[in-house]
């Protein structure tokens, strides 16, 4: 029990649990549950960081019977960026729910959600991928209609049945897996893997599984009512966390497990569908007239940037040009992550102070909520890719890359998509500077601007200025080489 | 000649792409569920059909326990869709009056 590799799954499991037969103390027990996964998020990186990966077979079970739990420097950041929002997020929620029932039935299923998020990011066995997308899709589907009229129940249902159809791909995808090779555990699946119908077969359905999870345009469209219709710290962790899990998972199997299966023409089709993505999502974005409703269309237009690095990946011979561009797709990951996560905050604060959050209407918000507002506009920052945010540095790196390969098309999405982004930022901020008295300030504990604004500083500040460890990390070999 | 488990395995990816043609299309929540429900099945039928090791052979446990793993899965997921339904009908219902 002293390997860091169980905690940072273990210890909200149990939060969720005394949570569920305790739930008058429920909000202290996540804080105290999240502040300890906290902790062993950051032990798991110190310890990646100094051994290159680690594994852990659950239970003493070898891999081939047993499960094996993997991390590298990949997962690590992940997890501890999925920690750090989660910690934020739940801080923020501690104050958000008035409604004791609510309240009540909330608690749990935040911190199984949390726990299946951290059983995705440090599974390394097929199968128990499956059942962790599953334990994600179910807990982010309860939580998405929380609280919320028919529209959110609507909304919820919808992503509920898109994501089992996902989930079933995905699990036929395995199944075929473990029918050719025999094996679920993916560092043994590894070596195996040969480009035959059968693995093309399995890696396609699994990809249009996890494409919906992941909300690729043109499965993008559950997606935006379904997050803009949640609470706003559930909104937080499905648009940064959840989405971002299964895209993690698809970088697992393209970039690393089913690379000598993956074509340049496959990679080529993720990166277009990216493009578009950007380029709608931000439209999109730009015409929504809610404030909740731009920050998930932006969702979708952020997406689209990270599947814009696929070909160009797949493209690039292994070495130092490699890494770098992997490196930018993992800061923007994060990025996005911290930045929407503080957007969706920020917009929660500005939904309960001002009973709404039509864009238009939100004239005064900067005089009655400045923190609140200085929080929008910084996460604008990081969404736009303005420096000195961590957004800024990926973009470039992206931009570089692909003149490197000389390939013009993807400096015109990112141009494009740019200024969207800035456009959308803008329509929202020159609102909010407005004259009006759309945000009556009414209450304001530490607990209700703060959050949103840490989690914007990480965005920008720290990831923006901190980033060059990042690479070094990175560029240390993947969990697959390792034998367990 | 057909082996008995290659139909197996025929009929399940046939089950499979049946229930996901109904679950895309289906207008009604209720035959979506069941859709997703026939995919399932679909799904565990070829999981169960590559366990057979042929008449002498015992057949490979793994798959077996995937299957059971995976049917707790779609009947809690079944649960959880029927009962959002539900509550969504009570919803319209009190807004119609």
């Amino acid at each position: 029990m002293t390997d860091p590799l169980v905690w940072p799954v273990l210890l909200p499991l149990i939060a969720a649990l005394f949570a569920l037969v305790w739930p008058r103390r429920a909000a202290a027990i996540a804080v105290t549950g999240m502040a300890a996964t906290l902790a062993a998020s950051v032990w798991l990186l110190w310890r990646v960081a100094e051994q290159g990966s680690l594994v852990h077979a659950l239970g003493g079970w070898q891999p081939g019977l047993g499960i094996a739990l993997r991390a590298d420097a990949l997962a690590a950041l992940l997890l501890l960026m999925s920690t750090l929002v989660g910690f934020a997020t739940t801080w923020y929620a501690n104050g958000y729910f008035t409604d004791t029932a609510l309240r009540e039935r909330f608690w749990p299923l935040w911190l199984l959600l949390i726990t299946a998020l951290h059983a995705l990011l440090l599974s390394g066995d097929l199968f128990n991928l499956y059942v962790t997308l599953e334990l994600m899709g179910l807990s982010a589907v309860v939580l998405a209609a929380l609280g919320g009229g028919a529209e959110a129940l609507r909304a919820a249902l919808r992503y509920l049945v898109l994501g089992l159809i996902g989930s079933l791909a995905f699990l036929a995808g395995v199944a075929l897996i473990y029918g050719r090779y025999g094996v679920l555990d993916m560092a043994a699946l590894a070596p195996l893997l040969q480009p035959e119908p059968t693995a093309w077969t399995a890696l396609a359905l699994m990809s249009v599984g996890i494409l919906i999870k992941s909300a690729l345009f043109p499965l993008h469209f559950w997606l935006p009512p379904a997050h803009a219709n949640a609470p706003a710290p559930v909104s937080a962790l499905l648009s940064a966390l959840v989405v971002k899990a299964a895209f993690y998972l698809l970088l697992r199997l393209w970039l690393d497990l089913f690379q000598p299966v993956v074509t340049q023409n496959a990679a080529w089709l993720l990166g277009w569908l990216g493009a578009a993505a950007v380029i709608w999502g931000s439209w999109q974005a730009l015409r929504a007239e809610r404030l909740k409703l731009m920050a998930a269309y932006s969702t979708v237009a952020q997406i689209g940037y990270l599947f814009l690095f696929f070909p160009l990946l797949t493209a690039l011979p292994e070495g130092p040009a490699r890494d770098t561009a992997f490196g930018a797709l993992v800061l923007l990951a994060l990025t996005h992550g911290f930045a929407k996560s503080g957007l969706f905050l920020a917009a929660g604060v500005v939904q309960r102070q001002a009973g709404h959050d039509r864009i238009a209407e939100l004239g005064g918000t900067a005089r009655n909520l400045p923190l609140t507002t200085f929080a929008l506009a910084l996460a604008g920052v990081a969404l736009i890719g303005l420096p000195p945010s961590g957004g800024f540095l990926a973009k470039w790196q992206l931009m570089s890359t692909a003149v490197q390969l000389q390939f013009w098309p993807w400096l015109l999405v990112l141009g494009t998509g740019s200024l969207l982004a800035a456009a959308y930022v803008f329509r929202l901020l020159s609102h909010a500077f407005g004259a009006g008295d759309g945000a009556q300030r009414k209450l304001t504990s530490p607990g209700t601007e703060l959050p949103a604004l840490l989690l914007v500083l990480c965005a920008t500040l720290v990831l923006g200025l901190g980033a060059a460890p990042l690479w070094d990390l990175l560029s240390a070999p993947p969990a697959l080489e390792v034998s367990p | 000649m057909l082996s008995s488990s290659l139909i197996f395995a025929l009929t399940g990816v046939a089950l499979f792409a049946l229930g996901l043609r109904g679950a895309l299309l289906h207008p009604a929540l209720l035959g979506r569920v069941l859709a997703i429900n026939v995919s399932g099945a679909g799904v565990f039928m070829l999981l169960v059909a590559l366990a057979y090791r042929g008449p002498a052979g015992n057949p490979d446990p793994l798959p077996h326990a995937l299957v059971l793993t995976g049917i707790v899965v779609a009947v809690s997921a079944t649960a959880l869709a029927l009962a959002m339904g539900r509550r969504l009908r009570q919803l319209e219902e009190q807004a119609d009056d």
